[in-house]
């Protein structure tokens, strides 16, 4: 027989049937249905089992807040662990299984940790499990894990998307119950733009939950109807299954839409869900209050749940979770459960109220000033043990009990920026304090308003006062009757003397536990949750950790406010990474930036390299070539036996402009600008002030009051930045203009003998650039290909002949294309940055492996091109004795004295017979290649002393990847150190 | 956090890249007897107030201002944004 | 009391009535020989260590709120001694050094768990660095091993190497490191320094120093005067806010760090590991809890709580290596103030007043130094001399310029 426990009425859509499975047994269900709801219909109370204990447990909620039903929903990639059975919406072919268990959820073998709790109270694990002390990585601790944790991942990558996206609003109203549709209503009348937002997927809160009408029709359909009218406002935005996460800085709010967790799978092309980042000027909580529960003995029974959600689960569901059910109770509103029930037909076998004056019951008994003493049932309730006012014992049979020990205001987004509640004893509860976060008002039961019509006239003031700040005007409010009757509660917070009373269900934190704390010291708030885990679980304590808070208060003899008060941090219910990473993962976890000779350097069967953000092309291998050396050797030796070519785009290229340029690069760099004649090009290190090398890279003057600026790759935006900072914070006077260029200019390194003879066919005719025409270094704005305007500077990485050439980056494809046709005739090679490495490093030039942001101008061997004649950045600080001293870092160049061995980058020296250890560290290799021109393999780094120990035999050692040879210490410039190649 | 732009208006704090406190404005004379030590304190020691905070914020994915923001650090309200042009001229920086 | 399997069996079996409290909430005294102010992690570190190690007795620590509030539960629990320069790495390989014999030497469980860390490689230039770290490691007598990708998959089989923006190249991995139960370290420290009779002073804040001849005597707190032969502040994340009572500024800035935990999952990750192309370190706790991490909110603030951009790229760092994370849910953020110094590296120093030391500038690294860090601020406080491997953690390095910059990052130190 199938949804036994289903009842008359509800918010369901019976004309539709569901079909679900849970555990591998069929079931059905409809559409309004949770996971809890059509489980509970179908007679399953069992759902879940605990984290510590392995207890069985059903659900204790109808919300969020749940702890106890969570369930792997879902198989395959798509499997969610930890989901809530009684927020998943009920989707036709739903497929669930519980979790942590094993080998199945009513027989599981670790529920023998139940038997052996008396072993695991709180905090056990940190006076045990110490010896011997090794067994705690191979024995204790696998063991420990096994157990834990609750339920498990698919490994496989997720297979949905997740967007996000930005909103913004005069008025963003938090939880769509009664208090924030008044004030939605009120506020979208006015004109405001409003988003309403809650994260339940039919807008009402507790409408949807109770009997009670408003103004005169059943709350939900009231409810609806206000809906309707918030949906056909243009102003107001209303987002069902949205859920708040955190209020963050200045009016920012996080949200989680999920868009599309209610279907088997999300429609085609739709993300999952959608993070929304919400810019609001005014915000108003109203996501009102989370009932409570009563600890006592065994009170963690499938069956047992909050009163408040069993008339959830009667009213909105049309399901009752037993055919006999009871209640425990402080209040009136366990009384309200029973009533309901009994509307529905239900058997209510006894309400137990706490209060001697407890009210009478309709047609049910209440035993006034009774406890409940203990439970029976092993994986469902089947009885309760109740003690009465007189001391007698009642054994009362029912499948359920409601539970309610009042209401707890839901505070948490008020405490997200440091706020803390406050004490209200009228309702014995924390509301929100006074420290809110900026712009956020409070309405409702969220502010301690418990009754219908209070959360309507809280919200519609709320709302009102919104407005004042807005300067916009709203009608006089024209609210429904509702309900307002009187909290009748007496606290009662746990039944004494009991073994085990659960406090927080998820973690097992009992009462005792809470007990031992205070036993131990761990007092307050803070180190009792650290303690006993309480409220650390997947719930975050929303129905635990007040009975925590009143139990310590209780045996440490003071009041509850005076022990603490519960603090929630973000998120408000935990959300799927996922949705927080978006769109940025795999391919796209950031953004691609490519070349302008990438498309030809892909026709060319190029293997590119990551480089930041860019993709650079590493190699370009020949049909044949098997091994990358094979096509870099050739690359090395082509360039420098006739021409390469190779795309140098990435270089940071900043165009300074204005009067004062030179006087402008004269305090950026730390050697001297101001002289240099227009037409030429110098090479510039930049100093952060701190005295260390920041960037190296060439300026050269297009006019009087006109620099380009080069920078490395790596640096490009950095140096932007700090030049900036240079000129409006320090200079603020100079006539200077920056501008970042980098991606305006393709630009194109030609290098070798030939280099001037392929350029000569693209440069046009009228420019001469004949060696003495155009010297080494010399710069100069022309035109190409018969007009083009382009930029030319004979500059040179590799030491070769050797020129740079810019023209505008749309025509960076057609540049590359031309290049290599013009060097068809001197076989020209295109050279990835693999060869651009070998070259530099072959001519000694210092790069981003030398300029690791430790190393100084006297490190790099520049230390005389720090002028002291002029202030520039960095220049004074440099001159501290710890970045001077007599036998500092300078770079070297090493070959192996066996000529087959390597000279592996990162591998350090030690002084040949000395011990190798880091006291006699005598300094470290950056950057090492093969070198095809010597035929060995030769590195540079950075060795004390440096070039006055050029010759001497050093021991290079790499224990981390077993090296140790020696090599020779020799100038860092192998190739041509006359530099007669580059002005030939 | 929203940073109110004197030109832009309110923008993401996303948008902006963060240095430090403002003093760093006020670079030592180069030529000063103890350039030394007055560029080490400048270097090197912060006040970190908790509370009211002078910083500097750049406008990379933006107009690229650097900007002088008072901020609280314990609560992080803003409660003043200008240009950081205008506020070194009017602490005497000029070329 | 010792605790003991044989204890906790007793006890289980008699209603665990015979614990006592795990540490004594002391009285403030007149004076003491030795006031530690802040009861943190490394507070109650030195304040043991001085009591047992170098046998100094007459001991305080004082604390504003409750011991253990602050950073040392505040932070993702990681310990390593993966650094590269000689100023930090015989320090922090010290500190494991103590971690390895920890639980013995409190007879408190902190579960140091030597699960291995693990830093991605994604390019040759980081290669050549890491193969420079872990070569620096090892000449100091630490362990690393360079693992190739292939080695890395066997470990980790569900890393994102097909699909991935930055290619994984290998990785650096020190074996010897892992996790530790973070509360249980402050916890731990906290009752055998009460054993050796250190008194711990909660709610018990520091309104001011009485400092006279440049000569420091004790301290004014909530709960009156409280003098001391030596004063030693040990409250990184709120330096700045202390010594400016001392009328001292710091070469620090305070900064929010923001960490993450999921949801309980069954296990999934064996060892710590860091994504070397984005922000994005991850290790999974005992209780089952992915704990993750990544930079620094990056600008100053006081205010333990950060901001969504830092949540969603430190979700993206995840994502990035992990795609079978986009189901799994992020249950609880929360941030906590770093004292980031000029270089990114520590401060244990005298100050220029004497009687007053200062402890401080741990950055994001300070969890891991809590043993080293307790032990050589004892042994300055006791001796007036630098623990030999803490010699260079001094506050004239920036004025000798001889910074300890292991990111090379300057004196910007939202970029440490």
């Amino acid at each position: 027989m199938t949804q036994t426990n289903r009842l008359q009425g509800g918010m369901i859509d019976r004309s539709r049937t569901l079909s679900f499975r849970f555990d591998g047994k069929a079931f059905q269900g409809h559409p309004g249905d949770t996971l809890a709801s059509a489980l509970l219909a179908n007679d399953v109370r069992l759902m879940g089992r605990s984290f510590k204990y392995h207890r069985p447990r059903g659900p204790m909620t109808a919300g969020s807040e749940e702890p106890n039903a969570i369930v792997e929903l879902r198989t395959g990639a798509r499997q969610e662990p930890n989901t809530r059975a009684t927020t998943a919406e009920l989707f036709d072919g739903l497929v669930a299984n519980s979790q942590n268990r094993w080998p199945s959820l009513r027989f599981d073998a670790l529920g023998v940790n139940d038997w052996l709790s008396p072993f695991f109270a709180a905090g056990f694990y940190y006076k045990t499990f110490m010896w011997p002390a090794k067994f705690w990585e191979k024995l204790y601790e696998p063991m420990i894990r096994r157990a834990a944790g609750l339920g498990s991942v698919s490994f496989e990558p997720d297979p949905d998307s997740y967007d996000k996206g930005f909103l913004h609003c005069d008025l963003l109203v938090i939880g769509g119950g009664p208090a924030g549709l008044a004030a939605a209503l009120r506020a979208g009348e006015a004109g405001a733009r409003v988003i309403l937002a809650d994260e339940d997927f039919t807008l009402g809160g507790r409408l949807n939950a109770e009997t009670h009408e408003v103004a005169g029709m059943a709350g939900h359909v009231w409810a609806a109807q206000a809906v309707a009218r918030l949906a056909d406002m243009p102003n107001v935005r209303v987002m069902p299954r949205t859920t708040i996460l955190g209020a963050f800085d200045h009016g920012t709010y996080g949200a989680l839409e999920r868009v599309s967790d209610h279907l088997a799978v999300p429609e085609k092309d739709k993300p999952r869900q959608i993070l929304w980042r919400i810019y609001s000027k005014h915000a108003l909580l109203a996501a009102g209050a989370t009932e409570r529960p009563i600890a006592f003995e065994n009170n963690d029974r499938p069956g047992i749940m909050l009163a408040g959600a069993v008339r959830s689960y009667v009213n909105r569901w049309a399901v009752t979770p037993a055919r006999d059910v009871a209640i425990f109770t402080n209040n009136d509103d366990g009384h309200r459960t029973a009533t309901d029930l009994r509307a529905k037909g239900v058997n209510v076998t006894a309400v137990i109220d706490t209060r001697p004056d407890a009210p009478d019951g309709g047609d049910f008994e209440v035993i006034k000033g009774g406890v409940i003493t203990n439970t029976s049932g092993r994986l469902g309730l089947t009885g309760i043990e109740a003690r009465t006012a007189d001391g007698g014992q009642r054994r009362i049979s029912c499948g359920a009990l409601g539970v309610s020990g009042g209401w707890n205001p839901n505070v948490a987004l008020t405490c997200h920026q440091g706020g803390r509640p406050a004490w209200n004893a009228d309702i014995a509860a924390f509301v929100p304090g006074s420290a809110l976060p900026p712009n956020m008002s409070v309405a409702g039961a969220a502010n301690g308003a418990l009754t219908t019509h209070g959360a309507f006239h809280t919200g519609a003031e709320a709302a009102s006062q919104i407005l004042d700040h807005l300067g916009l005007s709203a009608p006089a409010p024209d609210l429904p009757e509702a309900e307002d009757g009187p909290v009748n509660l007496t606290p009662f917070w746990h039944v004494k003397d009991a073994k085990r009373a659960w406090v927080d269900q998820q973690n097992d934190v009992t009462a005792k536990d809470v007990k031992l704390a205070h036993q131990e010291n761990f007092v307050s708030v803070e180190h009792l949750k650290r303690y006993t885990t309480l409220g650390m679980a997947t719930d975050q304590g929303k129905t635990s950790n007040m009975a925590g808070l009143a139990i310590m208060a209780e045996v440490a003899g003071k009041s509850i406010p005076e022990v603490g008060t519960t603090m929630f941090r973000p998120p408000y219910t935990p959300t799927a990474i996922g949705a927080f990473a978006g769109r940025s993962r795999d391919k796209d976890f950031r953004p691609v930036r490519k070349t302008p000779s990438h498309v030809w350097a892909e026709e060319k069967g190029a293997v590119f390299v990551e480089v930041g953000m860019w993709l650079r092309a590493q190699w370009f291998p020949l049909p044949g070539e098997t091994h990358w050396r094979e096509s870099v050797d050739r690359e090395v030796l082509q360039t420098r036996k006739s021409v390469g070519v190779c795309d140098v785009t990435t270089l940071g290229k900043i165009d300074v402009q204005g009067a004062d340029a030179a006087d402008f690069l004269n305090r950026i760099y730390c050697n001297g600008f101001a002289k240099l004649p227009v037409g030429k090009t110098r090479y510039g290190l930049m100093l952060r002030e701190d005295g260390i090398a920041m960037d190296d890279g060439t300026a050269a003057r297009l006019a009087d009051d006109h620099f380009v600026v080069t920078t490395t790759t790596a640096n490009a935006v950095g140096v932007y930045r700090h030049m900036e900072f240079v000129r409006q914070c320090l200079f603020p006077d100079m006539d200077v203009q920056l501008i970042s260029t980098t991606e305006a200019w393709a630009q194109f390194a030609v290098a070798g003998p030939n280099a001037r003879k392929l350029l000569r066919k693209v440069v046009d005719d009228d420019y001469d650039f004949s060696n003495e025409g155009f010297p080494f270094m010399a710069c100069a704005e022309i035109t190409v290909c018969g007009g083009l305007r382009a930029r030319l500077f004979r500059i040179s990485f590799s030491g070769e002949l050797a020129y740079e050439i810019a023209v505008p980056t749309r025509y960076g494809d057609a540049m590359i294309r031309k290049l290599m046709e013009a060097g068809e005739e001197f076989d020209v090679v295109p050279y990835g940055t693999e060869a651009l490495g070998v070259m530099r490093i072959e001519k000694g030039h210092a790069a981003g492996n030398e300029l690791n942001g430790t190393t100084t101008a006297l490190n790099l061997g520049m230390g005389r091109m720090v002028s002291k004649k002029k202030d520039s950045i960095g220049s004074t600080l440099s001159e501290r004795e710890g970045l001077n001293e007599d036998d500092a870092l300078k770079l070297v160049g090493f070959k192996p004295v066996d000529s087959s061995k390597p000279v592996p980058a990162g591998s350090h020296l030690m002084t040949k017979g000395s011990q190798v250890d880091a006291a006699h560290d005598q300094g470290y290799v950056t950057s090492a290649c093969y070198s095809p021109n010597l035929g060995c393999h030769i590195g540079i780094g950075f060795l004390k002393s440096g070039h006055a120990r050029s010759g001497e035999i050093i021991r290079l050692v790499s224990p981390l990847t077993g090296i140790d040879h020696e090599v020779e210490v020799v100038s860092a410039h192998f190739v041509d150190p006359e530099g007669e190649r580059l002005r030939a | 956090m929203m940073i109110d732009h004197p030109i832009l208006g309110p923008r993401d704090a996303g948008e902006f890249v963060y240095m430090g406190c403002a003093s760093l404005i006020n670079r030592p004379d180069w030529q000063a007897e103890d350039a030394l030590q007055q560029f080490t304190d400048y270097g090197y020691q912060r006040d970190n107030p908790s509370g009211g905070h002078r910083e500097l914020w750049f406008h990379e994915g933006g107009d690229r201002s650097w900007l002088v923001v008072t901020r609280d650090t314990v609560t992080h309200a803003i409660t003043q944004v200008e240009l950081a042009r205008d506020v070194a001229r009017r602490e005497g920086r000029s070329k | 009391m010792r605790y003991s399997g044989f204890k906790v069996i007793k006890e289980a079996l008699t209603g665990h009535r015979g614990w006592g409290p795990a540490w004594r909430d002391a009285e403030p005294k007149s004076n003491y020989d030795y006031v530690i102010i802040g009861g943190g992690g490394h507070g109650l570190a030195t304040a043991y260590y001085l009591a047992k190690q170098y046998r100094q007795s007459r001991i305080a620590v004082v604390e504003k709120g409750w011991i253990g509030g602050g950073n040392v539960g505040r932070n993702t629990t990681i310990i390593r001694s993966n650094y590269l320069l000689d100023g930090n790495e015989p320090f922090y390989e010290f500190s494991l050094k103590l971690w390895e014999g920890l639980e013995q030497d409190l007879n408190y469980n902190a579960m140091v768990s030597q699960r291995g860390i693990l830093n991605l490689i994604h390019s040759d230039a980081q290669r050549d660095a890491f193969v420079r770290r872990g070569n620096a490691m090892i000449l100091n007598g630490a362990d690393a091993e360079l693992l190739s990708t292939e080695q890395i998959l066997q470990r980790y089989p569900f890393l994102n190497v097909n699909n991935a923006r930055f290619p994984i190249k290998g990785g650096l991995a020190q074996h010897r490191g892992g996790t530790v139960r973070h509360d249980a370290v402050a916890w731990g420290y906290a009752r055998a320094a009460d054993q050796h009779g250190v008194d711990i002073i909660q709610n018990c804040e520091v309104t001011g120093f009485r400092i006279e001849n440049g000569a420091c005597s004790g301290i004014e707190t909530t709960r009156g005067f409280i003098g001391a032969k030596k004063v030693a502040a040990c409250v990184a994340g709120s330096s700045s806010r202390l010594m400016t009572k001392a009328g001292m500024r710091l070469p620090i800035e305070s900064h929010v760090l923001q960490a993450f935990v999921s949801e309980g999952l069954k296990p999934v990750l064996p060892g710590v590991i860091t994504f070397g192309a984005g922000h994005f370190y991850c290790s999974q706790s005992d209780k089952g809890g992915l704990v993750f991490g990544g930079d620094i909110d990056g600008y100053n603030s006081y205010a333990q709580r950060g901001n969504l951009p830092v949540v969603e790229d430190v979700c993206e760092g995840g994502m990035a290596i992990f795609p079978m994370l986009g189901r799994v849910r992020l249950l609880r953020m929360w941030g906590g103030i770093m004292d980031m110094s000029m270089d990114g590296s520590p401060i244990i120093d005298r100050t220029h007043i004497d009687g007053l030391y200062f402890n401080g500038g741990w950055c994001y690294g300070g969890f891991k130094a809590t043993p080293a860090s307790g032990f050589a601020y004892a042994h300055l406080l006791a001796t007036d001399t630098p623990h030999e491997t803490a010699t260079a953690y001094r506050f004239d390095r920036f004025a000798r310029g001889c910074m300890i910059d292991e990111k090379g990052m300057g004196n910007q130190p939202n970029l440490h």
